[in-house]
């Protein structure tokens, strides 16, 4: 009803009829320079750090898993079921929960522990942004609940940018219900212009790239 | 300008405080924007450019796209509700909390709720609707509205908010600005994990995808559209964009002319409630309804002017009133509706009247530093001008004074027939005063069409030969 009224009106304004075919709109502008892999990394962690992220270039995975185990001593983890964490071995360390399927009851870990721990479908280096899409494998409470988020990714997945991303992935609504660009941790300013970080999703983040992988 | 205008800019004016606030924090926004942009994007003008064609397009095409969208949010399993005006949103999400049993919404930061009083007009209906950004929150409890679009609490101190905090949480008086942040974090957690129904807006709606698009910092839009059971977002019915790709463009400009930042923390693109094993899908998290409402609001009436339509590009990043010496000087609750600045002076008298302020579209200097740094190329100053133009229309067609409308109607009709001109020319010459008028016809200037007229100057006695016939005897 009020569709049609809306509609009608539209039409009616632009002058157009109902199924009127329209001109083709100007074509999509994605332009993707050419970035080696590891200059991909360093502009992604150079990023990170400058949006105050904490950061490390893991030569193995075992490297990143040992930074992982070391940050999370004595502190409760929630990890998503990204095989790349597995792979690392980092559900296996202590403290760590993973393999949690449960809406609620994963809801309830993320709500209570200290350290989300995921993987990233991709990294935009030149904006030092994590790409998240919702599935089994990532869940989207684990990067947002938890007061420090710890990203473990490997190189081959750093793109250059959003153009690059756009470019592999021009219909992400066909795959998730869900894609979040994750650029450093939570903040805000919005008393006096002042940079607080941490207002509600994760104050701290840890961005963990392995090489060769 | 009416006098509440006049008033509010006075005292804004007049208040120090204030007049530093403001000056600061639109100072910071704009040193933050040149520094992104310095050196940092080298094809900023020309994804200026591609960005308004882009519009510019969505924009003509709009019927063609809105149903697009319809389709895609349809085939991801969302719900499409269109809406005339505020009332009708608030009618449907009424309705939906009663259904679901909901006694608490959660709501990310939107200036489209603002425009219909959606908290409001909830709360006349015991719906606890609660603002989860920042400034939002500090907003909702002092009651105000935002002081600017992107910077909602930017007229306040750490002080103001100590105060608040103090009289509305009943907490300590505590001015260390990381505190005050955290004790909301605290309070609003919360209300995330109680909630039934989180509440969004949109800055892009993509019709090739049937999604959403959301930018924040704070992740308090990440969490209203991720932990409670139904997501609904709110959005004007001109914030499509083509496809995701155009993203690519938009993004990049929209972050920076905002707050100076190539990605804002969080970006979110959002199709549709959660996809689990229901529906063939294997998501763990996310809503279970989703539903899109779409609102006009007096933008289907500004769509019919092909010059001033393009208002409706606007993707609010608040660039034009940083840089906007008025804004700068008057504030933002200066203005007589939401928006405010240079945008809010094209918005207002279009989506609501050039009657609803008139004074508005005058209160500029023109200097066109709003057009300048517009990341989709509004050219505000001249909308500003054209609006001007319709605030004198409107004036006159509201003018109550039937004899000077007939006066001028028969002036209208002499001046367009040349001969019926010459004839007046003549009759004036022949008939009317050998002298000016006032100081030797006493009385003439007390009749009331004239009055005000001559009350402050005198009329020459008409030429007893017209131009025109000095014109033929030289010629001749």
């Amino acid at each position: 009803m009020q569709r049609d009224l809306i509609l009608r009106d539209v039409r009616k304004a632009l002058g157009r009829y109902q199924g009127e075919a329209i001109p083709p709109p100007p074509p999509a502008r994605i332009v993707i320079p050419e970035v080696p892999v590891s200059q991909r990394i360093d502009s992604m962690l150079e990023r990170v750090v400058a949006l105050a992220g904490k950061t490390l270039r893991a030569r193995s995975m075992a490297e990143a898993r040992d930074y992982v185990a070391g940050l999370i001593q004595g502190k409760t983890a929630v990890a998503s079921n990204a095989p790349f964490l597995r792979e690392c071995g980092i559900t296996e360390l202590p403290g760590v929960r993973s393999g949690i399927a449960d809406r609620d009851e994963l809801r309830g870990l993320c709500a209570t522990c200290h350290y989300g721990i995921t993987s990233a479908d991709f990294g935009l280096s030149d904006t030092g942004s994590l790409v998240m899409i919702s599935s089994r494998e990532e869940a989207r409470l684990v990067s947002l609940l938890p007061p420090a988020h710890i990203a473990v990714l490997p190189a081959s997945k750093l793109l250059t940018g959003l153009d690059e991303l756009f470019n592999i992935l021009p219909h992400p609504a066909e795959q998730t219900s869900s894609m979040v660009l994750i650029t450093g941790p939570s903040r805000t300013a919005d008393i006096e212009q002042i940079l607080v970080r941490g207002v509600h999703g994760p104050g701290e983040i840890h961005v963990v790239v392995v090489e060769g992988v | 300008m009416s006098v509440v205008f006049d008033e509010k800019i006075q005292q804004t004016l007049a208040n120090p405080k204030l007049q530093l606030a403001i000056y600061t924090s639109t100072g910071r926004l704009m040193d933050h924007r040149k520094k992104s942009l310095t050196g940092q994007l080298p094809d900023f003008e020309e994804l200026r450019t591609h960005a308004n064609a882009i519009k510019k397009h969505t924009i003509e095409n709009l019927d063609y796209y809105l149903e697009q969208l319809e389709a895609n949010v349809q085939a991801h399993g969302g719900k499409v509700v269109w809406c005339r005006d505020g009332q009708e949103v608030a009618d449907f999400v009424l309705a939906l909390a009663k259904e679901k049993g909901s006694k608490l919404i959660v709501k990310s930061k939107s200036m489209t709720t603002e425009e219909i009083d959606f908290n409001e007009r909830l709360e006349l209906h015991h719906l606890e609707s609660v603002e989860t950004d920042l400034g939002e929150y500090i907003l909702q409890l002092k009651h105000e509205r935002p002081y600017h679009i992107v910077a909602p609490a930017l007229h306040l101190t750490r002080y103001d908010v100590a105060n608040l905090f103090e009289k509305e949480l009943g907490v300590p008086n505590d001015t260390v600005i990381e505190n005050q942040t955290m004790l909301a974090r605290k309070v609003l957690r919360d209300k995330f994990l109680q909630a039934d129904i989180g509440v969004s807006g949109a800055n892009f709606l993509v019709a090739d995808s049937g999604a959403i698009v959301l930018v924040e910092n704070e992740g308090n839009a990440r969490l209203t559209t991720s932990a409670p059971k139904i997501h609904i977002a709110v959005a004007g019915v001109e914030k499509l964009i083509p496809r995701a790709q155009d993203l690519a463009t938009f993004l990049k400009l929209l972050g920076r002319s905002a707050t100076g930042q190539p990605l804002t923390v969080y970006t979110s693109f959002l199709s549709g409630p959660k996809r689990g094993p229901e529906v063939g899908g294997n998501e763990i998290d996310g809503p279970d309804e989703f539903y899109l409402v779409l609102l006009d609001n007096g933008r289907t009436k500004v769509l019919a002017d092909a010059e001033k339509r393009q208002v409706l590009y606007c993707i609010r990043c608040g660039a034009c009133l940083n840089h906007c010496p008025v804004y700068r000087k008057i504030g933002g609750h200066s203005f007589p509706w939401v928006y405010s600045g240079p945008i809010g002076a094209i918005i207002t008298p279009q989506f609501m009247s050039v009657r609803h302020e008139p004074g508005l579209p005058f209160a500029s200097s023109l200097c066109g530093a709003c057009a300048e740094v517009c990341p989709v190329k509004i050219d505000i100053p001249k909308m500003l001008l054209d609006l001007r133009e319709d605030v004198v229309k409107a004036r006159t067609e509201d003018n109550s004074n039937q004899l000077e409308r007939l006066a001028f109607k028969m002036f209208a009709f002499a001046m367009s027939h040349p001969k019926l001109y010459r004839l007046a020319g003549k009759m004036a010459a022949r008939f009317g005063p050998k002298q000016a008028w006032v100081s030797h016809a006493p009385g003439l200037e007390m009749l009331p069409p004239v009055k005000s007229w001559l009350s402050q100057r005198d009329l020459p006695s008409p030429a007893k030969k017209s131009f025109r016939d000095l014109w033929k005897e030289r010629k001749g």
